[in-house]
Order: C-alpha cells, then structure tokens, then sequence
C-alpha cells in the first residue's frame, strides 16, 4: 500500500474494519491517510536497533487473581440494554448469518 | 468570565459546619446549569431529581459519607455511572445506560459525592477540541466563538464557568490536561495504574487513565486520592499504596529541580504562551527552585507515535460497537455482515472513523512492523529519555499547549493541525507517567494558557506540591 493510498486501497479496508464508506468520504479518507502516514514517516528516522517495543507503559509485572466463581451482572438486565434482545429466552437476536 | 467556583474543601466544610446542606450545594449548582449551560454546552445531562435526592440523603445520614461530603461533581460521558446515559459523545451508544457504576464513580460517590450529570466530549475522546461530539460541541467559557479543548472539553467548561468545583475526565493523549488548559482550571493525568479503568469506555488501553479536573489543585488532589487504589476488577491498576495527597500540599518549592526540555520549545509555540511560561518558570525560582535544561530528544517523534499506537488500540477497542449488545443498530438490514458495517457507518462519525481506519491499516499484514511495532520501539526510546532526565530533576516543564484556546472549525479540515494540539501532552501517557496542567496567566486575547508539569512514576505527591506551590505563588 505504501504511504501513498488510492481509493482502492481504502475500500480495502473499510471492508477489514467493517465499515460501510460513501463515496465521498472514500475521497476524503484517501487523501486525509495519505497525509497522516507521511507525517507519520519520521518515526522510521529513530534508530531503534535492539530496542524491544513497549508492551507495557511502565514494565508492570502481570496480575493474578484466584480462579474463584464470583457474580457477574444480572443477565435480564444487560439484554435489555440491546437492540434486539430476548431476554425471556436469554439471546441477542441478530439478523441470518447464512 | 463568571466567580470562580466555590471550592470542594470548602463546601464540604459548610456542610460538616451545618452552614450548607447538601441539598442547598446541589440544588445552587443545578441552578446555576439551567441558568448559564445553554449556550456552552458541557452538559450532555441533568439528573436533577436524582441528585437532589442524594443529596437529601446524605443530609438525613448525620455523619459525613467522606471527604467529598456534599459535593456536586460532573462525570465524562466516557466513564459510567449507573442508569444515566453513556454515549461517549456517539450517536452509536444512544439510549445506552450502563447498568453498573464505573469504580472511579463509585468511590467519588463513597466518598459522599453527589453526580449531578454527565459532561460532553470528543467521540469517544477521539478530539482536542469536544467538536467532535455528535450532539454539537462544547464552548468555551472565556470565548464563546472559542472551544474549550478536547476530549475532555465539557468537564472542564463545567468547572471554569463555576457550575461545580470537580468534573472527572479521562486522558489519553492530554484529553483532561488540555482541555484544563484552555479553560484556565487544574487537570490531572495519573500515573497508568493509579485509577482503575473498569467502567470507563476504552480508547486505547495502554494509554487512557481516568483524571480530575477542578478549580484547584487542593480539590483535584482530593478527587484523585479518592479514586486512587487498586480493584481486581482492573488488571493494570496497581497495587500501590496511596500516598495522603491533598494533606501534602505545603506550598513548598524550595531546593525542587525543575527540568525544561528547551529542544522542544524552539518552535512552534505562540509568543503569548512562551512568555507566559517562562514567568513561571521565574515564579518557581523565586520560591528557591532550581531550573536546568533536560533533553527528551526522541520526544520529537511523540505525535506519530502516539497516532499510530492509539489507533491501533482503537480500532481493537471499537470493534464491539456492532449492534449487537447495546446502544444502536442499523435497521432492515437482511445479513448479518450489513448489519455491523451498515450500524457503524452510521453510527461513528468521521474522525472515529479515520482513526479505526488507519489503527486497522498499521496493524495489518505486511505493515505492522513498519508502524505499530517501530511505533512501540520509539516509545521506549520516549520512556527512556525520561529515566536518563529524572535522575536529574524532579519534574519536567513545559506549556500544556502551544497555544492559547483555538477557535470553533479552525483546524477541523487538517487533522493533523488538531492533532498538533497535544504536542507536549502525548509523551507522559506514551511513558506511563503522572502530569497536571495548572493556569500560568493569560494571552493579550484573555485566554488562559497552561502550565504542563511530568512528574516520576508513582511520584503524584512531588508532582502536586510542585503544581500547588507554583498556583499560590502566583495568585
């Protein structure tokens, strides 16, 4: 892809991101990322050889917690926060899959 | 520009007192919301009858709840608070009302705090500027034609204008720095770790943090400190003890070192917001601190680095908004694959979809390690150069923006000019570390301009004391 897009390009992935774009923003989007990555091309001027990536702001070692039943939210409750919940039958409704 | 607003510490006072109820605290601060809040817009709710109701509760219960006792604050429409709305500024969540309380809104209510509302922001903070909400921006209470900073934007205009002494916001690249900021309130970014995020709605996991806003720093210390600890609930809140904050404030400086990073002020910075800042500078050696140069040379590389790790994170993050679980779904759609697309097409707005855009490009084949994995490379080398600056000094200064408030759609056609907003905000959270901006004085416009203050890891204590004793020395 390089840091030049074309609309193609950006078809492409609004596709991966699960977005339906207009024509319009395809054209806004192709050129406003254009833009965005070739200011973001300065960070390959860093040397960053035998620099390991941050995989946590400040090295925090991992948390455990006991592996201990707990209660969770009420599930009558959070079904009906939904679009198309059935909370007599504790489902989310979603249109056909095949 | 209207009184500032009566203090946190002092309201709750009158009230243990019995010169205040909290009931007359709630109710003077709603009015004052229905009076001025038309045309700024900081609130995206009211829960009038709710908050009065607490409040009378806590005036029946005869021993103070806490140290808020009694006082009125405003939640960011990003963190939850049970049975009120919560759209994050997204017509995505409409209708959504969380059914449990963020544990930073829990302990603010313990505390005995009354939540009166929820305040607007940048779709789910994704802004420096709160115009990219979807229900209209927020303005600003010094110049209306002016916005009041972002994300955090209605929060911080909630308490500039006097409605209330604390809003809480959330910051991940300076989403309650700037905003404080532009606004001349104080504005708190934790250390990572420090306030739980459980109920706060993700932006980007390894940088966001819930944060105080006031119009002190005393009463923003004693918000901070209340949220502060550790929740299993949250696996990256850390268990650290909680230092005494608000109790630590002695307005001290003397024998403080105080770092400037002069590389990163070279450019770019409006001459109101320079001299501003380098008469606080001189405040703080008059109270005996030592000011030295630091450099943070790879600094330089924050904006993109933070733009291609945040986005990363948030086209993770926002992919569950797909209409199945809460707020909107798309209708008479016939398959389920048209439903997700068709539902967040219209449901995010442009700048959220920009960024999903480009987080799902950096982190897609073939180009994740030209981004995301330099990006995370480059941000060690950020974090680094603050470990080399800290063994020198004890907080690092700088502007909180390079410049004064901007005005409503003037960089809303160039993101990246927005993005430039928070130049000097970005690598504190990239590094996990603590940073307050506190009002330094004011542009020839009357604008308020920022003081930006980083402090060590877990050092909130030395990093508020730093902030309190600059703000009485030059009140």
């Amino acid at each position: 892809m390089g840091s030049t897009w074309t609309s193609d390009d950006v078809r492409r992935l609004a596709r991966l991101a699960r977005l339906e774009l207009t024509d319009q923003e395809i054209a806004l989007f192709t050129r406003q990322l254009s833009d965005i990555l070739a200011y973001a091309e300065i960070v390959q001027q860093a040397d960053t050889t035998g620099v390991p990536p941050t995989v946590h702001p400040l090295d925090a070692a991992a948390a455990w917690r006991d592996d201990a039943p707990r209660t969770s939210l009420d599930r009558r409750t959070l079904l009906d926060q939904a679009p198309d919940g059935a909370a007599d039958v504790g489902l989310f409704r979603v249109p056909k899959v095949l | 520009m209207p009184a500032p607003p009566t203090s946190a510490v002092a309201l709750r006072d009158a009230i243990a007192a019995g010169t205040l109820t909290a009931e007359a605290a709630c109710r003077q601060a709603l009015d004052r919301i229905a009076a001025a809040d038309g045309p700024l817009g900081a609130f995206l709710h009211v829960d009038r009858e709710g908050a009065i109701a607490r409040a009378r509760a806590l005036d029946a219960q005869g021993t103070p709840a806490g140290p808020l006792h009694g006082v009125p604050i405003a939640i960011k429409d990003t963190i939850l608070v049970r049975g009120m709305p919560a759209t994050a500024g997204s017509r995505i969540l409409e209708g959504y009302r969380p059914p449990y309380d963020a544990i930073a809104v829990e302990r603010l209510v313990g505390a005995g705090a009354v939540v009166l509302g929820k305040t607007n922001c940048d779709e789910f903070a994704m802004g420096s500027s709160t115009e990219h909400s979807a229900y209209g921006p927020t303005r600003n209470p010094w110049a209306r034609d002016r916005t009041p900073g972002g994300s955090s934007g209605g929060s911080a205009a909630a308490v500039a204008a006097g409605f209330i002494p604390i809003a809480v916001g959330s910051d991940t690249g300076g989403s309650v720095r700037q905003p404080a900021g532009c606004c001349g309130v104080v504005g708190i970014k934790p250390t990572y770790g420090r306030v739980p995020r459980y109920g706060l709605i993700a932006f980007a996991s390894s940088l966001d943090q819930i944060g105080p806003i006031a119009g002190s720093v005393q009463d923003a210390a004693l918000a901070l400190e209340v949220m502060s600890g550790p929740d299993p609930r949250d696996a990256t809140s850390a268990r650290r003890p909680v230092e005494p904050l608000a109790a630590s404030l002695d307005g001290r400086a003397a024998g403080l070192r105080i770092g400037v990073p002069r590389d990163l002020l070279e450019t770019g910075i409006d001459t109101d917001v320079a001299a501003a800042f380098e008469r606080s500078l001189e405040v703080f050696a008059a109270l005996g601190a030592v000011v030295r140069t630091v450099g943070l040379p790879h600094s330089r590389f924050a904006i993109p680095v933070y733009y291609l790790v945040a986005t990363a994170e948030a086209s993770s993050n926002l992919a569950r908004y797909d209409g199945v679980r809460y707020g909107q779904r798309a209708p008479g759609v016939a398959t389920l694959e048209a439903m997700y697309e068709r539902t967040r097409s219209a449901g995010f707005g442009a700048e959220v979809k920009r960024r999903i855009m480009l987080g799902t490009y950096v982190l897609s084949e073939g180009y994740y390690d030209a981004y995301y994995l330099k990006a995370q490379q480059v941000r060690t080398l950020i974090r680094r150069d603050y470990d080399v600056a800290f063994a020198d000094v004890d907080v690092i200064a700088t502007p909180t923006s390079p410049t004064a408030a901007f005005k409503l759609g003037e960089r809303n056609a160039d993101p990246i000019q927005m993005y430039l907003a928070d130049v000097f905000t970005v690598s504190a959270p990239l590094s996990g570390l603590p940073a307050i901006s506190v009002p330094c004085g004011m542009t020839r416009e009357g604008l308020p301009v920022g003081l930006h203050l980083t402090g060590r890891a877990w050092d909130e204590v030395t990093l508020l004391r730093a902030a309190d004793a600059y703000a009485r020395a030059s009140r």
